[in-house]
């Protein structure tokens, strides 16, 4: 398939990981910020293309991963309501509140959903004038333009059906947080090309300089991570700390103008609990004000808070690339995608999840069915 | 508590074996309501069949694990399956729930190497279905039977109140005759036997949830809906030594391989750049973030045979017109038991798994 095709090519890659090795002289370690990136290098084994010294590990970018167990909570609590409509993506149905996920209150009785786009929800609302329909808005800079898109037409149409449970994140205050950190392993980042083809990457100038950390706006088939890589490393080597575009094939240098405006149309900047990171500051997008009347959260209660990830859990290492999932004594064991401990297990774009898909151990299915009860 | 057990034994209203039956036979299941995703074809879906069914049923019958039971009687080998059929939307690109039904028991039986010649079809009928739509899906079965040269002897129709169904449930149940002393079963395949696949994945899967969901394609893509007996029949008529057949439906080709994988106790090694995918189905599951090997299809099979004779095989399933893009995709070895590895395009190896249950869509 054109598009796809050329950027899967087998001689391509190999000359592309040998040119990796050919510039590599040290270790380095370098995150890839994206779930879609984490999930392309384990299923097509990138990481095994390149040399010894090369580490990536995996960033926080998989949205289902770091939703707060307090949001999905509430959507919980929300989708079980008898006259409401609940409509999320559909890899958010799996993901475990405190005691369940959307799928077992679909088995329950509770209207849940799939939605492709937040317009459906808006045409549900149109179709259910008698019901509430809400909308979780889960994601990071790629899907708020959609999100500020169906409150801006809801607002036009008048329709007041229609709410959202909002969960949006941005990418650069974590990337922050994770080299602010006193753990810090990473030295260069892969960006993730899609939030730059929205958000654009003049963000990511700052963050590059002030950290000295290289930063490659990355695209998603194994050959652009690759080419990532290579470009990541070639400024490692060289002692630079600049931000270069890989993906140039999607990414324009101020990103789309159209979508940036309608988040700020809709959304301002807030603080945000991320799930194993805790609060980072400006790092999420809430309703303005003149919107606030679609905030599911004014309509049907706060988020409480307060809920708690299972100890054992290492997802919060793991989220900031400190440890490869199974270095976690519950991986494949006691957190399976089945019976997750913690969300980066769930989400097929979860660090834990492409490990267990793709990667797991040969003996882990045995001891799986003898420790399951 | 022992008393009124001994009270009940000896009304004679059930058996002394009450008291094993105390206790629980089957692992408890960690789910205490079905989800959809036990119907999935994924993990969940096997937890269930070795956790609830297979020690409920036990049976060396059940317990070979194959699309069918073979049954014997003195020289006489019989193949008996049943599957039940609850498609949505109930006319779709390149068939229907009754074309369906049909065509998907033929391939059970056909799976066991049998020659398809009897189908019961059994109706749960929802009030208020148009007496058209029931008409149209019974001609669509008639003409399937027809064209696969089995007959529908038996059958049932049950009605259930409006909102208790779906429009039409449709169960089928076949008999067929093993006319060939080949054992056909997972657990007959041998080391270094070559697997093949009869033709491009994910046509039915993808068709359906385009269907469901607006997805628009250029062209229409049409469910490879398909009865597969034919081919089966001409293949062990020309004497190649099959050891395995498994037709890929819920779960895909990763599930039938991770089933056989297990059964054999044998590694599976397929090449992804082996396994023809049609562009739209390619297509779609990048925008979805499916994996193609995990669709369902209903006319596509693997066949387990010795490496010496892919040659003949393939000549003949690609002069059916459901085996026209038939391909060698990978073969079966020693190594880890129960393990499928699949060598990705760029030349790496790694572990096809299970899904826990239906692929959903992904956030972006």
């Amino acid at each position: 398939m054109k598009f796809v095709d050329e950027y899967r090519d087998k001689d391509a890659a190999t000359r592309m990981a040998a040119a990796i090795a050919q510039v590599t002289t040290r270790p380095w370690t370098i995150m890839e910020i994206c779930g879609g990136q984490t999930h392309a290098i384990v299923k097509y084994g990138i990481d095994q293309l390149l040399p010894g010294a090369i580490t990536l590990v995996h960033g926080p970018g998989c949205p289902v991963c770091v939703t707060p167990v307090e949001l999905i909570d509430k959507a919980l609590e929300i989708a079980a309501l008898p006259d409401v409509i609940f409509c999320s993506f559909g890899d958010m149905l799996r993901v475990p509140g405190t005691h369940r996920d959307l799928l077992a209150v679909k088995a329950n009785g509770g209207d849940v959903r799939i939605v492709y786009a937040p317009l459906d929800a808006i045409k549900l609302a149109q179709r259910h004038p008698g019901k509430q329909i809400v909308f979780f808005a889960v994601g990071f800079e790629t899907t708020a333009p959609a999100t500020a898109l169906a409150v801006l037409q809801a607002s036009q149409m008048n329709i007041t059906n229609f709410s959202l449970l909002v969960a949006h994140v941005c990418v650069p205050p974590a990337m922050e947080a994770i080299l602010a950190g006193p753990h810090n392993q990473v030295q260069g980042f892969l960006a993730a090309g899609h939030v730059c083809t929205v958000m654009g990457y003049t963000e990511y100038e700052t963050l590059a300089q002030c950290y000295q950390t290289p930063i490659i706006v990355t695209g998603f088939e194994p050959l652009d991570i690759l080419h990532g890589v290579y470009l990541c490393v070639k400024q490692l080597e060289e002692g630079r700390a600049t931000v270069e575009n890989q993906y140039a094939r999607a990414v324009r240098r101020a990103g789309s103008r159209d979508a940036q405006r309608l988040i700020t149309e809709v959304f301002e900047v807030t603080h945000r609990q991320w799930r194993g990171l805790g609060t980072i500051a400006d790092s999420g997008l809430g309703l303005r004000e003149r919107y606030a009347g679609f905030d599911a959260e004014r309509r049907f209660g706060a988020a409480a808070p307060g809920a708690t990830t299972a100890a054992e859990c290492i997802s919060a290492l793991v989220l900031q690339g400190i440890k490869k999932p199974q270095a976690c004594p519950a991986f494949g064991k006691r957190c399976t995608p089945e019976q997750p401990l913690g969300a980066p297990m769930v989400s097929t774009e979860g660090a834990c999840a492409a490990y267990y898909r793709y990667r797991r151990p040969p003996d882990s299915r045995a001891t799986l069915q003898k420790t399951n009860p | 508590m022992k008393d009124d057990i001994d009270t009940i034994i000896e009304s004679g209203l059930v058996c002394p074996v009450i008291e094993s039956a105390l206790v629980c036979p089957a692992p408890i299941n960690p789910h205490s309501q079905i989800l959809l995703a036990h119907g999935g074809g994924g993990r969940l879906m096997q937890q269930l069949l070795d956790t609830v069914f297979l020690p409920a049923f036990a049976n060396p019958l059940l317990n070979a694990r194959h699309d069918g039971a073979v049954i014997e009687f003195g020289t006489t080998r019989l193949a008996f399956t049943t599957d039940s059929y609850v498609v949505q939307p109930l006319f779709f690109p390149g068939g229907d729930i009754g074309s369906l039904a049909v065509n998907g028991t033929i391939n059970d039986l056909a799976m066991c190497g049998a020659r398809p010649l009897f189908l019961s079809a059994g109706f749960i009928i929802e009030e208020g279905l148009p007496m058209e739509t029931l008409q149209r899906v019974v001609a669509s079965m008639r003409h399937a039977a027809h064209a696969a040269g089995v007959t529908i002897v038996t059958g049932d129709t049950k009605v259930v109140d409006k909102g208790k169904g779906d429009g039409l449930f449709i169960n089928t149940a076949g008999i067929g005759i093993i006319e060939h002393p080949l054992r056909i079963a997972p657990d007959a395949v041998q080391p270094g036997d070559a697997i093949l696949l009869s033709g491009d994945i994910g046509r039915h899967g993808i068709a359906i949830m385009a269907m469901r969901e607006g997805l628009n394609f250029e062209s229409t893509l049409e469910s490879d809906c398909a009865a597969l007996a034919a081919p089966v029949l001409e293949l062990i008529h020309a004497g190649i030594d099959i050891h395995c057949l498994r037709d890929l439906t819920r779960g895909g080709l990763a599930a039938a391989l991770i089933e056989i994988a297990e059964a054999a106790r044998l590694q599976i090694n397929i090449e992804e750049s082996l396994i023809p995918v049609v562009q739209e189905v390619q297509g779609a599951c990048e925008l979805l973030g499916f994996d193609p090997l995990h669709v369902a299809n209903e006319g596509r099979f693997v066949a387990f045979i010795p490496a010496g004779q892919v040659n003949q095989t393939l000549d003949i399933l690609r002069r059916h017109p459901v085996g026209q893009e038939a391909c060698l995709i990978g073969h079966a070895q020693h190594g880890t038991a129960g393990r499928v590895t699949l060598q990705s395009r760029i030349g790496v190896q790694r572990i096809v798994d299970r899904l826990s249950g239906e692929q959903l869509p992904r956030i972006c």
